[in-house]
């Protein structure tokens, strides 16, 4: 049984002022745990991790690479489901939400490409190649940023949310292809290494730093993804009584 | 586990990879930042924004007098 109270803190977690005062009191520790686990995988990874038997130092760009590309691939869900949700059940903050995972997932789709390109010159001796995984990320990448330019084409702010959500739905079928794209064609990126199922093939010492920055970097994701939102509603609701409250003068808006 | 390099300068070079792997941590990071900076600073941004609309507001009301008239509302945005 979920009791009341639980779903009375819920009920207003769901509208934007309730979000705002919520997540406020969250931040310093998401913050701190993020700050804690990042930097723990990044000086582990960097300096104590063994190098490649093939690859050499380079491999360590795998510290940023993969969570950037698995955070670049869980973010596009998150702002499709919010996008549904919005247009479901038409919630503010699921719109809100949906519209802040646009640049933040843009971001990391960049860095995953960016280190990856930086990864695969020393490895294959290019920084770019058309295969299907590579491709599918940077039609991800366009995915994200057109979400968010559909934003600004509209100066209806119900149409705008609409068409994005849209966007961001279709979009979901690229997502399957960049996971099986290593799979179904052939392709210079490797096959996964970490699977959901059974074992990895790489060395716990190689893999344990990475798992510490993955959950560094779902943690980021969380705190970016409020901030984002954070800054959203407070534009939207700019007009309300408790944001001019919380700007601190005088007499609010309506 | 032991710190893999001999030195702090074997560190930088990564045995030639130095260039790769810094350029790849360096942007990454300060893009990671901007994710970070930009909104906090953008929120900050428009509650100060907000704060010197209602400042003014509550100037001209004060300016017109208790029993006048209220104002006209802000422009809509």
């Amino acid at each position: 049984m979920v009791s009341s109270r639980f779903l009375q803190w819920f009920h207003r977690l769901g509208s934007p002022r309730g979000f705002y005062e919520i997540s406020g009191k969250w931040l310093p520790w998401l913050s701190l745990v993020t700050l804690v686990l990042v930097v723990t995988g990044l000086v582990w990874g960097l300096g104590y991790a063994p190098q490649d038997a093939k690859q050499g130092n380079s491999f360590r760009i795998i510290y940023i690479h993969v969570p950037a590309a698995f955070l670049a691939l869980a973010g596009y869900y998150v702002m499709a489901v919010a996008g549904a949700i919005g247009l479901i059940w038409r919630m503010k903050l699921s719109y809100m939400v949906m519209k802040a995972a646009a640049p933040l997932g843009a971001a990391l789709t960049f860095i995953s490409l960016f280190t990856g390109a930086l990864w695969g010159k020393p490895t294959w001796g290019t920084y770019w190649v058309w295969d299907a995984r590579i491709t599918s990320m940077l039609v991800l990448f366009f995915l994200y940023l057109g979400v968010l330019a559909l934003h600004y084409a509209y100066t209806n702010k119900d149409a705008a949310n609409k068409a994005a959500a849209v966007l961001a739905l279709v979009g979901t079928v690229n997502i399957p292809i960049i996971y099986k794209s290593v799979d179904w064609w052939y392709t210079l990126h490797q096959p996964a290494t970490i699977k959901l199922t059974g074992g990895t093939s790489m060395h716990p010492d190689m893999l344990q730093p990475l798992l510490v920055m993955i959950i560094g970097f779902y943690c980021f994701y969380v705190l970016s993804l409020v901030l984002f939102t954070r800054a959203e509603i407070l534009h939207r609701e700019r007009r309300t009584r408790w944001v001019g409250d919380l700007a601190g003068a005088g007499r609010g808006g309506n | 586990m032991a710190f893999q390099f001999d030195s702090a300068r074997d560190f930088l070079i990564m045995s030639g990879h130095g260039p790769f792997v810094w350029a790849a941590y360096g942007v990454s990071l300060l893009v990671l930042i901007y994710l970070v900076a930009g909104p906090l600073l953008r929120a900050r941004a428009r509650l100060r924004e907000i704060r010197q609309q209602n400042a003014a507001q509550n100037r001209r009301r004060k300016t017109a007098g208790p029993d006048a008239a209220s104002d006209a509302p802000a422009a809509n945005r």
